[in-house]
């Protein structure tokens, strides 16, 4: 059984070709996912992300909750509205999920997770909210569109009244803020500037009317990954998964190493790998020749192999490019099984295109 | 339902081969096919003068989803491709039996055709996939 968004009758009046992600029936594309990929790169587009999870953690507790339940620390958050993407571990230190979590008060805190992981997410915050004083809330009435493009902003502006408008004027990176009946975050999966925008779900399908028709185009779960890759944001149950440490994921710097006395569920773990170096780690690969790199290829490296987390032709630089999991003994360049042949690859950060720029 | 004309012979690989006469075919991938592969983003072609067996791999169509072999419908040699396909990979998605041609062959054995599909036997085995 499939669930649908409440946005699905507008994706299929928009032309889109519908598959199962994880059980709900989700947009791949309108047409052409390569189009869709340089209309957020370009101009702007947007994404029905109604299928991802918002929790809302409420509670004497919730900082203290929080600072035991991800391995980033809740007490950088100290400005209203402001947002942090981190990791939810396992006593092993594998990450059970990443997430974003946007301050309120010490005491309000919003969770937004992913929609495959939904039930052991609910499943482990429930377990280690039970020893402490919070409520926590999953908030299925509530949609979300993310509109993503260099000119997103000014095009959802156009939709606004003015107190909205007022609300998101000059709002810096990874913020959000209830304006009206809409919770505005400039927060995205895409490496361009926009919003993620939560919206009740009576008011969905009119938010994605007025933004269809202030000249936002609807993009699909194809597009949103090959933006995602481009920007070397991951992608949980590829990049990183249960088994795998947030060290060998390039999210290092989600992890908050001080003060030493917080005891967030897997440090112990990824302490002894951070001190023994000994986890794989996260790289970027370029293939600049013909053919493209797909996620499970392996890689062979100085001293190793390693694996292909997500690969992908890239629209923005016109040549495939891949997140490759693999040995620190890595150098400059690496070589990977396509096709029964050996090719060679370019290996640079994590990262290639940001602001419709290639960063390599 | 896709597109499938009916001057066509196909093969249930999803290559399309129409006769230009002079013992010469031209070759391509179906309506269905590029729907199923979704945006083309590489097409690796044989070389011209190239001999091909029918049923052997000689092409890649390559999309934002996935690699897919091309097998040669008929046995010949392959006597032009679509260079236009170079930078122009989409022309596959948007006129898949036009300009989205791949390459001509010139049969060495016209009547291995009779192993192709018509436009209704191609139809029916989409409909079993």
């Amino acid at each position: 059984m499939t669930s649908k968004t409440v946005l699905h009758a507008k994706h299929l009046e928009a032309g889109a070709k519908m598959v199962d992600f994880h059980g709900w029936e989700m947009p791949i594309n309108y047409g052409s996912q390569i189009e869709e990929h340089h209309a957020v790169r370009q101009d702007a587009g947007m994404f029905d992300v109604s299928h991802m999870t918002i929790v809302d953690i409420e509670g004497v507790d919730a900082k203290a909750f929080l600072q035991k339940l991800v391995a980033n620390d809740v007490a950088k958050l100290t400005v209203a509205g402001k947002a942090l993407y981190t990791g939810m571990l396992n006593e092993q230190g594998g990450v059970i999920d990443d997430l974003i979590i946007y301050f309120f008060t010490e005491t309000q805190y919003r969770l937004v997770v992913n929609s495959a992981t939904r039930e052991k997410d609910l499943a482990h915050i429930g377990a280690v909210a039970a020893d402490f004083d919070v409520a926590v809330t999953e908030r299925p009435e509530y949609a979300m569109i993310a509109v993503q493009g260099p000119n997103a902003k000014a095009k959802t502006a156009t939709i606004l009244d003015e107190q909205q408008q007022a609300a998101v004027e000059g709002m810096k990176p990874f913020f959000g803020v209830q304006a009206g009946d809409l919770f505005i975050a400039t927060t995205g999966y895409t490496g361009e500037e926009g919003y993620e925008i939560v919206v009740h779900n009576d008011g969905a399908a009119d938010l994605w009317q007025k933004l269809l028709d202030a000249g936002v185009r609807p993009a699909g779960l194809g597009a949103r990954d090959t933006l995602r890759l481009e920007a070397g944001m991951n992608l949980y149950g590829s990049d990183m998964d249960e088994t795998v440490s947030p060290l060998a994921a390039n999210m290092a710097w989600t992890i908050a190493w001080e003060p030493e006395e917080r005891d967030f569920i897997g440090r112990a773990a990824i302490t002894k790998q951070r001190a023994e170096q000994s986890s794989d780690k996260l790289v970027g690969l370029v293939l600049e020749s013909k053919g493209v790199l797909r996620g499970g290829s392996k890689v062979i490296v100085e001293g190793g192999e390693g694996v292909i987390t997500s690969g992908t032709f890239s629209p923005t630089l016109g040549f495939s490019v891949a997140l490759a999991r693999v040995p620190r003994s890595i150098g400059e360049t690496a070589q990977v099984e396509m096709r029964k042949k050996l090719v060679d690859v370019k290996v640079v950060k994590p990262s290639f295109v940001r602001n419709g720029k290639s960063i390599i | 339902m896709s597109n499938i004309p009916s001057e066509l012979k196909y093969a249930t690989s999803h290559e399309w081969v129409r006769a230009e006469g002079d013992g010469i075919y031209t070759v391509g991938i179906t309506e269905h096919a590029q729907e199923l592969l979704g945006d083309m983003v590489f097409v690796e072609l044989p070389d011209v003068d190239d001999e091909v067996d029918a049923g052997e791999d000689c092409a890649v169509a390559e999309s934002v989803k996935a690699a897919s072999d091309i097998y040669a419908p008929i046995g010949g040699t392959i006597v032009e491709i679509n260079e236009d396909l170079e930078d122009a990979p989409e022309t596959v998605n948007n006129d898949a039996y036009g300009d989205g041609w791949l390459f001509k062959i010139k049969a060495s054995d016209e009547s291995e055709l009779d192993n192709l599909l018509d436009a209704e036997g191609y139809a029916n085995s989409i409909d079993e996939d």
